[in-house]
Order: structure tokens, then sequence, then C-alpha cells
């Protein structure tokens, strides 16, 4: 177990390394600089201004010298924001999202694994087909389709929730509610199908031949072995609550993470993009780590001990 | 002579398909008494399993159907009876073994936990006493250093003492009838003798019944007290083991014995196959399903079903070249009374 923690962090450290080298040189071939209305300044600010943010050196310079920052946990200073360190400022934007995230994550999971398991005992019934046809719109219809549709007939027709912003706790609903559409439609097709496998199982069998309960075959031997898959399922989802928060959180205007990523692209807030987006790679990095070890533990067969299982 | 625990008479199962329906037990007739060992042999596709299953009650309701006769236990119809007290009567009063344990264990739950839960369910146990029964019940079947086998998952066992747990599992609860279905195909086959010797064994300590279900006639001439030989969903002849090894009377029973290699044979004499396969069961018709691959077939065979005739005591046969009706001269040697082998 040890020897293979310690390979799976150098394994995510060498991720994280790529990512922020591509990241680094992708952002470069966006057009523009990152100063607000360049064409008004003159040659003499812009070469005070880069010199300033370092903009000057050649960009393997600015390559190294930002590993080196990095490596020291410094994600350097906003370009937009003034005297604002990037740490500083996902600090405060990260609160928003991961409620959002969180809630969407949580009510989305419960709904789609109720959905998932009562489709799978109704196998083939009215029930069954309505909660699949549900799953395939609510996974192929992008969530900002949710979104709006949800602002106007929920927050402008009915009047029921606030349409938009961030204030107080009713105003997270309609945002989380869009969010976790995804997450609804992935875990109940997923839970399904585990369901409809694990229920043609040999071992089934033998558990209700033993005598006990429909009930405590569907609880102990069932569900409990069709949930185990659907762990693997939490990586993926995080990534799609991620990118869903990028576009919601612009259409409800929640000051979230999101928000900021999208307006710092847009701006060229170099260092901001930059650390937003290490910021976002390192959780996944992390969710993916430990749903595998969640894994290890959920299911007696998966050893990390390198033996055969 | 000592009355049936179990009968199953004239039993017809069908199942939807998309083919239409298919009927794969068509008939079968049997009763199994206290004790003794009634092995049921037949080709895959006979109607072994489905026979085996309808017992239980385990075949998937949404497809299968019994469509006639009655399965009696202790003078219960075990149709009739309501899930509840089916659910009473597995695992307590018959119980099953099946044919791979490799896929018969829950593969996430502690082997100790899974003896455990009919224990629980039927004898109304706590945990600590389902504990020490499931542990005695491991050293019964010889799982070496049981007590830290209890705590183990399915996969830290091997594929032969999975079978012990499996069958640790179906006895835990002193049942009166145990169905083992195909208990020793997936195994090697010195493990497959191991396996056999146990269930002899354990059927003389706790007195149980089995039906032995399997297409291996080395495993019957081993285990069986009785012999019912299936074909195409119906019983062609049943009796003794004696009687059916030594005096068979339907051709099928013939062929395959003809067909199973000798230790004291030459290696150069070739095994008899018999020749054809087994019918279609969804086209079958009226007529002896056997008839397009008998040798001694007569025209009375394709268009009549045969009836069971009996041929001394509860040695019987349904095949028209036995039947009262059928000149004696028709008779071929190979099946006259008393030809021994």
């Amino acid at each position: 177990m040890k020897r293979y923690l310690v390979q799976r962090i150098g394994f995510m450290l060498v991720t994280l390394f790529v990512i922020v080298t591509i990241t680094f040189f992708l952002m470069q071939l966006l057009p523009g600089t990152p100063f607000t209305n360049p064409e008004k300044l003159t040659n003499q600010q812009l070469l005070v201004l880069n010199a300033k943010y370092g903009l000057d050196q050649p960009l393997g310079i600015q390559y190294i010298r930002y590993l080196g920052n990095l490596v020291q946990g410094d994600l350097g200073y906003s370009f937009q924001n003034v005297g604002r360190s990037v740490s500083s400022i996902i600090g405060e934007r990260i609160g928003p999202s991961a409620f959002l995230g969180l809630q969407a994550l949580i009510f989305g999971s419960i709904i789609g694994l109720i959905l998932g398991i009562v489709s799978a005992l109704k196998h083939n019934t009215l029930f069954d087909y309505g909660s699949v046809t549900l799953a395939v719109l609510g996974m192929s219809i992008p969530s900002f389709v949710f979104a709006a549709l949800l602002q106007y007939y929920v927050g402008v027709k009915l009047e029921w929730l606030p349409v938009a912003l961030w204030e107080g706790y009713s105003s997270t609903i309609l945002p989380s509610f869009a969010l976790s559409v995804i997450v609804i439609a992935t875990v109940a097709r997923f839970i399904r199908s585990e369901m409809l496998e694990v229920i043609g199982q040999d071992y089934v069998i033998t558990a209700r031949a033993k005598g006990i309960t429909e009930q405590q075959v569907i609880v102990k031997h069932v569900i409990r072995n069709a949930l185990i898959p659907v762990v693997t399922m939490l990586g993926p989802l995080a990534v799609a609550i991620m990118t869903g928060t990028l576009v919601i959180e612009k259409i409800f205007a929640v000051p979230g993470l999101g928000e900021q990523f999208t307006l710092s692209i847009i701006v060229l807030d170099y260092s901001v993009i930059m650390g937003i987006a290490i910021f976002y790679s390192a959780l996944f990095i992390i969710v993916i780590f430990l749903v595998d070890i969640l894994y290890g533990f959920l299911d007696p067969r998966i050893s990390y001990k390198g033996e055969a299982g | 002579m000592k009355s049936n625990i179990l009968s199953v008479d004239n039993l017809h199962v069908s199942f939807k398909t998309q083919a239409g329906r298919v009927t794969a037990v068509r008939g079968v007739t049997f009763g199994l008494k206290k004790g003794e060992t009634l092995a049921i042999v037949g080709e895959s596709g006979s109607g072994k399993s489905v026979t085996a299953r309808s017992i239980m009650r385990l075949l998937p309701k949404n497809n299968t159907e019994v469509t006639k006769g009655d399965i009696v236990y202790e003078d219960r119809s075990l149709l009739n009876v309501s899930i509840k007290d089916m659910q009473e009567i597995r695992g307590a009063e018959i119980s099953m073994v099946f044919q791979d344990p490799m896929t018969s264990l829950n593969p996430t739950m502690k082997v100790g936990k899974q003896i455990m839960e009919g224990l629980q369910k039927h004898q109304k146990l706590s945990k600590a006493q389902a504990r020490e029964r499931a542990l005695e019940m491991l050293q019964l079947v010889g799982i070496p250093s049981a007590e830290a086998r209890l705590e183990d998952y399915p996969h830290n066992f091997s594929g032969g003492m999975r079978q012990r747990v499996v069958i640790a599992m179906a006895l835990v609860c002193n049942p009166k009838v145990l169905i083992a279905d195909e208990p020793t195909t997936a195994l090697d086959v010195t493990i497959q003798a191991q396996i056999l010797d146990l269930m002899k064994d354990l059927q003389k300590k706790m007195d149980t019944a089995i039906i032995l279900i399997t297409h291996d006639l080395g495993v019957v001439a081993n285990m069986a007290d009785r012999v019912a030989v299936m074909y195409a969903g119906k019983i062609v002849e049943q009796g003794t083991l004696d009687e059916i090894f030594y005096n068979p009377q339907h051709p099928y029973t013939l062929g395959l014995l003809k067909s199973m290699p000798k230790l004291n044979d030459d290696r150069t004499v070739p095994l008899l196959p018999i020749p054809g396969s087994p019918p279609d069961l969804a086209t079958i018709g009226e007529g002896c399903a056997f008839a397009a691959r008998c040798p001694h077939t007569m025209k009375v065979c394709h268009s009549f079903t045969p009836e069971d005739t009996v041929v001394d005591g509860e040695h019987t046969v349904a095949c028209w070249l036995q039947d009262t009706r059928t000149p004696k001269e028709y008779l071929p040697k190979e099946l006259e009374t008393s030809q021994s082998r």
C-alpha cells in the first residue's frame, strides 16, 4: 500500500507538471495582451508594464520563473486586480463554487440512485422507459439550456426562486439543480445497468435459494454490488460539474471560481488563468486518486499490494 | 417402501422467447424418497436444470410459466404456496448447490456472513450462535483453519474450496432435500471426486435426500441410488442405478452408455456416438422426441408419443419398443431384459 501511494503521488505530480506546461504555452497563443485598452498605451508605457510583469523576457525564461514560483507555492499576482495574489482570488471565489458543486453532486447522486434503482427493479415497465428517456435527455441537453429554462419558468414566470445573483440559500437552488441534471442522468443510467447486470448473476440466485426475503436479496446482494462501480463515476462527474460551473455561474451571475475563470480568459489575466487551471487540474487529479483508494476499500477483490487478488 | 418426500408430477414448464413459446419441460414425473440420491441425467438443454429450478421456484417470473403438473413436498403443493412460505422452505427444507462455484458466491460479502444469512433467517439464531454454527459447518465440509476463513472473501478460496463453502451454505440449516445442479462440472477431476465424497459423507450424517443433476455418467455411477434419464424435456427412462446401467430399456439410455469410454477397453476401440442432435423444443410436435436419432424407429414413433411402460417394479421406460402392444419380435436384441454388459 505504501509503495502504491508513493508511486501514485509521483504520477500525479508528473501529470500536473504536464498540464502546467501545456497550459502555459497554449495560453501564449491567445491573441491580445493582458492590459486593458493596449492601443491607448504608448510604447513607453507598454515597455514598463511588460518589464514589471516579466513579460519582456523570452518565453522560456518566463516559464522557468513561473515553475520556480509554483514549486514554492506562489501562483503570482493578478494583472487585472492590482495587488491581489492569485491564491487570494481563488480563496475568495472557491466558496460559492464548492457549495454549488457539492450540493449538485449530493442531490444529483441521491435522485439518480433512486431513479436508476427503481427503474432496474421495474425493468421493462413504463417507469423504466420513462426514466431511461429522461436520463438520455439529461445527458444530451447541455446544462445551460436547463439553466435558461429554469430561470424563465421558475424564476420569471412563477417567481418561486431568484432568477440570479448570490443572495441567500434560495438563490443556490436553481444553479445547483441545473448543474445536477447531468449527475442525475449519468448516475441513473449507470446504476440501472449495473443493477440489471448484478440481478442476472448466479450469486443472486444463490441468495434467493437461501430463502432470505427478496428485500434482503436486493439490498444486501444486488444494490451493494451494483453501487461499487458507481463510485468510479465520481471522477468524471466531478469534471462535468467543474466544467458545468464555468457556464452556470456566468448564467446565474454567481461570484464563483468558474465565473472568475471565464472572465480571466476574456481579459487575458495570464496568472489567474494559470492559477485556476492548475487548481482545477489538481482537484481533479486528487478526486480520481481518492476514488481509486475508496474503491479498494469497497471492493475486497482489489488489493494495492501488487499481488494477484 | 419409504414414501416420497418430494414428488414431481407431469410437470410442464414453458418459456416465452422471441421465437415463440418454448416448452422446455414436457411432462416430468418422478419421486424422491427420504435420504436417497436420485440422479437426473441428460444432455444440455434436456430440461434438467429447469426442472430443478422450478422445484425451488427460482425461474425468472417474467418469461417462465409452469403450465401443467404439480410439485408436492411433504403433502404441500410448492406451486401454490405463497412467496413468503416458499422463502421459509428454500434453504431450510430444500436447498440448492449450483454449477459454478466461481460465480455462485457474492464476491463482496464475507464467506461466514453468507453462510450465516440462512441461519439467521430460518433458525432465528443470534449473530454469535449463527457464527458458531457456520464455523462448525465449515469444519464439517473440510475447510482448514475454518475460524479464520469465516472472515475471508470468496476470491480468497480456490474453486474446490468455494464449492465446499457453497455446500456448507446449502446444508447449514439441515434441509431434507438438496438439489445439486451439476455440482462438479466446473471442477478438476481430482477435486470432483473429493466433492462427491464429501456430499456422500454429509448425506449419511444428515440423512438428506439429493437430486443430483448431471450429464456425467461416471458421477451417476458413483453417487446415485436411482436414475432418471431425460431427453428433450421428458424422462425417457427411470429405475435403480443397476437397472439403468445393466438393463437399459430405452435406445437413448443404451446410446448414452455405449458412448461412454470404458477403462479396460482397448484404446483403438472407437466410442459409439449417438448420431444427430437433440430436437428443437420450439418446433417439437407429437411423437417420440428421440425418433429421428433412434436406430430402431418404427412408424408409430413419429406420430404418437410413447407412454411410460413399467419394466419391473419402479423401472419405467417411455418407448414404443417396450409397449405391451408392440409385438415382442420388434424388440432388438440389445434391449432385451436382463441383458448384461
